[in-house]
């Protein structure tokens, strides 16, 4: 065990803390779930990857370093030290890319990925239904291979980033007789094939951050299969699952809302402390972030060293969702009668971005599988209680 | 960036864990509270054979030379077992002491110690009574702002019983005469560490407790029949256990940090300790607390061994400071000038 950076990671963190210095922009950007917000961040996207730092863990080939995940999580935690922007492409670049990686062959992953880094494609999700939740195996969305094309025809729903994306990957029933798991194919669809009708649903902020996508005899090249026909669970539940929640949602980014809870409460702690819960409050946040961050690093260092990741891996949606609600419900706390004040409200003073950041910690526990499904998995997979 | 135990120290740990699940039963613990002075002579020889009496005592004394970071592995073992030895005690709090102590009271101590022919314990101002003091052949006690080096004759025991029967402790009177060992700053410093030492070991033994109790819980609730099933199909019983084995896997990491600046001496030990005691005692409340639930009235009597490991957890949970002493420490730092918080601040104070 040495817990002390070694020169090359130390350089590493040194370079793209000097890039994002030179280049991150001079004021924050708009909502990626606005038009105007969406084009801002893809631009950035391009920056990101003129700096060949779009995705450092892929490889040179694909726009990517090479890296490590301790190399990842530094990366992390440079980007969140400054509030670099959010990722617009983040359903393609850590949910989609990690997946083709595994599954994809030579000719999709040329195709696919580079455009991905540069953000000249940004990907949507197609997994839920109005019936398929958090039972997503009861999908019934069809694709009928027809000659050399899948005909789509169904609804997906909480189809994240599709009002302005250019691609959704997703999960489609092409065996009709097939039941649950089975006969479920992965299929890759670009959003302006002819029969896609996009509906926006706006979020909890009023903006459309997710979609209804509607298939009417949608026709895509088969080519665009990921995976054989029928794997499309086994491709959708890859062992890469850690490596995606991992990408997803690293510490850093908790680590960071921790620290700006502890500055907050420091700033307000007059008022803050009529509620002696509070304080508490404020060090359990730190303390959290502090065990996600160690306990993510230990992984990483066991996997880098080829170690398996297991159904351990469940714990983790749980523990980083969970924190970010009750942070967020800290700073509530704090900031008293101007929690509820939208950032451009007159007295609003003094509230950064915390309304914004509590909203979104709603949908935490809830996407990605919800966290009483991942207490199932938990339950049954890695403690082995029966079914 | 390495935050993994090596291949040498996790073979250890996993026979030493064969060893102690083998040989620490329920049963063995329980005959033991029948015993007057409560230990197991026969299994501390067994211990110190295998070389863990002596694991931290340098090799020039007899002993294996290794440091907190190859012990806390099985610590967290001697907590699964609920072992009621002060093994943990004496490789994490009392040989460190001796070492730090040096001179002829090491020299003298340590080879006895590796022999297991002598068993030495710390007592600090921060603990109200003295685990273990009845069998100390050598009482290394923190008094006002000085530090003794004790033997029985120079000491008056009163028992007071724990709610864990395993956990032997007393009061401490010194006799007329004694002369302190170590005196203001120095005296202070050693009890400081020993401290961070006897919370590391609390920590590391919490970590093992809760696991025990998840497992007897888990294995309860597949044998245990209501409505026509196993109580552990219902979901509500499954998120039960799920909930502390989140809390489980987000407290080892911390508690390893902790043991890593403890053998390496960095400053960042004090509240890498804190934190880790903090979440390990927690993750063992909330495994009690959930498993005695899944046990239902079962758990409720002296009969089932969950009350072992449950009373356990809750000893260690306050002693070696206190939850509140703990996290005061760690909002001492938090809230100070300058503390290093936030992204890439974790492994900041590491050293190499």
């Amino acid at each position: 065990m040495d817990l002390a950076y070694t020169e090359k990671q130390q350089a590493f963190r040194a370079e793209i803390r000097s890039w994002l210095a030179a280049n991150i922009p001079a004021s924050p950007l708009q909502s990626f779930d606005t038009a105007e917000g969406f084009a801002q961040h893809r631009q950035w996207e391009a920056k990101l990857n003129e700096g060949h730092w779009g995705m450092v863990t892929w490889p040179q080939a694909f726009g990517g370093r090479g890296c490590d995940l301790i190399d990842w999580l530094i990366f992390e935690e440079e980007y969140y030290r400054v509030r670099a922007p959010l990722r617009v492409n983040q359903n393609g670049i850590f949910l989609l890319g990690p997946t083709l990686m595994e599954y994809g062959t030579a000719e999709q992953k040329a195709r696919i990925l580079p455009k991905m880094a540069c953000g000249e494609e940004v990907w949507a999700q197609g997994w839920s239904e109005p019936n398929a939740g958090s039972d997503m195996a009861a999908i019934r969305a069809r694709a009928d291979l027809k000659g050399d094309s899948y005909v789509i025809n169904g609804q997906k729903i909480w189809s994240t980033r599709a009002v302005w994306a250019d691609w959704l990957f997703g999960m489609f029933r092409t065996d009709p007789d097939s039941e649950r798991h089975r006969g479920l194919t992965f299929i890759l669809v670009p959003l302006d094939t002819p029969g896609i009708t996009v509906r926006p649903i706006p979020q909890l902020d009023g903006l459309p951050g997710f979609a209804e996508v509607f298939f009417d005899d949608v026709e895509v090249a088969v080519e665009n299969r990921l995976g054989d026909e029928g794997a499309g669970w086994q491709v959708a539940m890859a062992t890469a699952g850690f490596e995606r929640g991992l990408m997803l949602r690293s510490p850093a980014r908790f680590q960071e809302t921790a620290r700006r809870l502890v500055e907050l409460y420091k700033a307000n702690s007059g008022s803050a402390d009529r509620d002696p819960g509070v304080r508490d409050a404020v060090i359990r946040a730190y303390i959290d972030a502090e065990s996600y961050c160690l306990a993510t690093y230990q992984t990483a260092c066991r996997l880098g060293q080829g170690g398996k990741i297991g159904a351990e891996s469940s714990t983790n949606k749980i523990f980083w969702s969970e924190l970010d609600q009750d942070m967020h419900a800290t700073a509530m706390s704090i900031l008293g009668a101007r929690a509820e004040l939208l950032p451009h409200a007159p007295e609003a003073v003094g509230v950064g971005t915390w309304l914004d950041g509590w909203l979104f910690s709603q949908s935490g526990p809830i996407y990605a599988g919800t966290n009483e499904i991942q207490r199932n998995i938990i339950a049954e997979r890695m403690l082995g209680m029966p079914r | 960036m390495d935050f993994t135990f090596s291949e040498d120290q996790l073979l250890f740990q996993s026979s030493v864990r064969e060893f102690l699940v083998g040989e620490v039963t329920p049963q063995r613990i329980r005959a033991s509270w029948e015993r007057d002075d409560g230990r197991d002579p026969d299994l501390w020889q067994q211990l110190t054979e295998l070389g863990l009496v002596g694991l931290t005592v340098p090799e020039a004394f007899g002993g294996l030379a290794m440091n907190e970071l190859d012990f806390v592995l099985l610590a967290q073992e001697c907590g699964y077992v609920a072992l009621s030895e002060p093994l943990v005690h004496t490789a994490l709090v009392a040989v460190p002491m001796l070492r730090e102590l040096g001179g002829e009271l090491a020299a003298t101590w340590l080879p006895r110690i590796a022999a297991g022919e002598s068993k030495v314990l710390v007592g600090l101002q921060q603990n109200l009574v003295v685990e273990d003091a009845h069998v100390a052949d050598l009482l290394l006690l923190q008094q006002g702002d000085a530090l003794y080096a004790l033997t029985q004759d120079d000491i008056e025991l009163r028992f007071n019983e724990s709610v864990d029967p395993s956990r032997r402790l007393y009061a401490v009177t010194i006799r007329p005469g004694a002369e302190p060992i170590a005196r203001g700053e120095r005296a202070a410093q050693l009890a400081a560490a020993a401290l961070d030492r006897g919370a590391l070991g609390c920590a590391a033994q919490a970590l093992g407790l809760a696991q025990r109790m998840v497992d007897l819980a888990v294995s309860y609730s597949k044998d245990r029949q209501q409505f026509g099933k196993p109580i552990g199909t219902f979901q509500a019983v499954k998120h039960l256990m799920a909930n502390v084995a989140v809390r489980l896997e987000y407290a080892r990491a911390p508690v390893h940090r902790a043991a890593y600046s403890i053998a390496r001496g960095d400053g960042v030990a004090p509240r890498a300790v804190s934190q880790a005691k903090l979440l390990a005692c927690e993750a063992a409340n909330l495994a009690a607390k959930h498993s005695i639930q899944v046990h239902g009235a079962m758990g409720y009597t002296w009969e089932v061994d969950l009350h072992i490991f449950m009373k356990k957890a809750w000893a260690l949970a306050n002693t070696w400071g206190d939850a509140g002493f703990h996290k005061a420490r760690v909002a001492d730092y938090i809230f100070s000038e300058g503390a290093q918080l936030g992204a890439g601040a974790t492994f900041a104070g590491a050293s190499a």
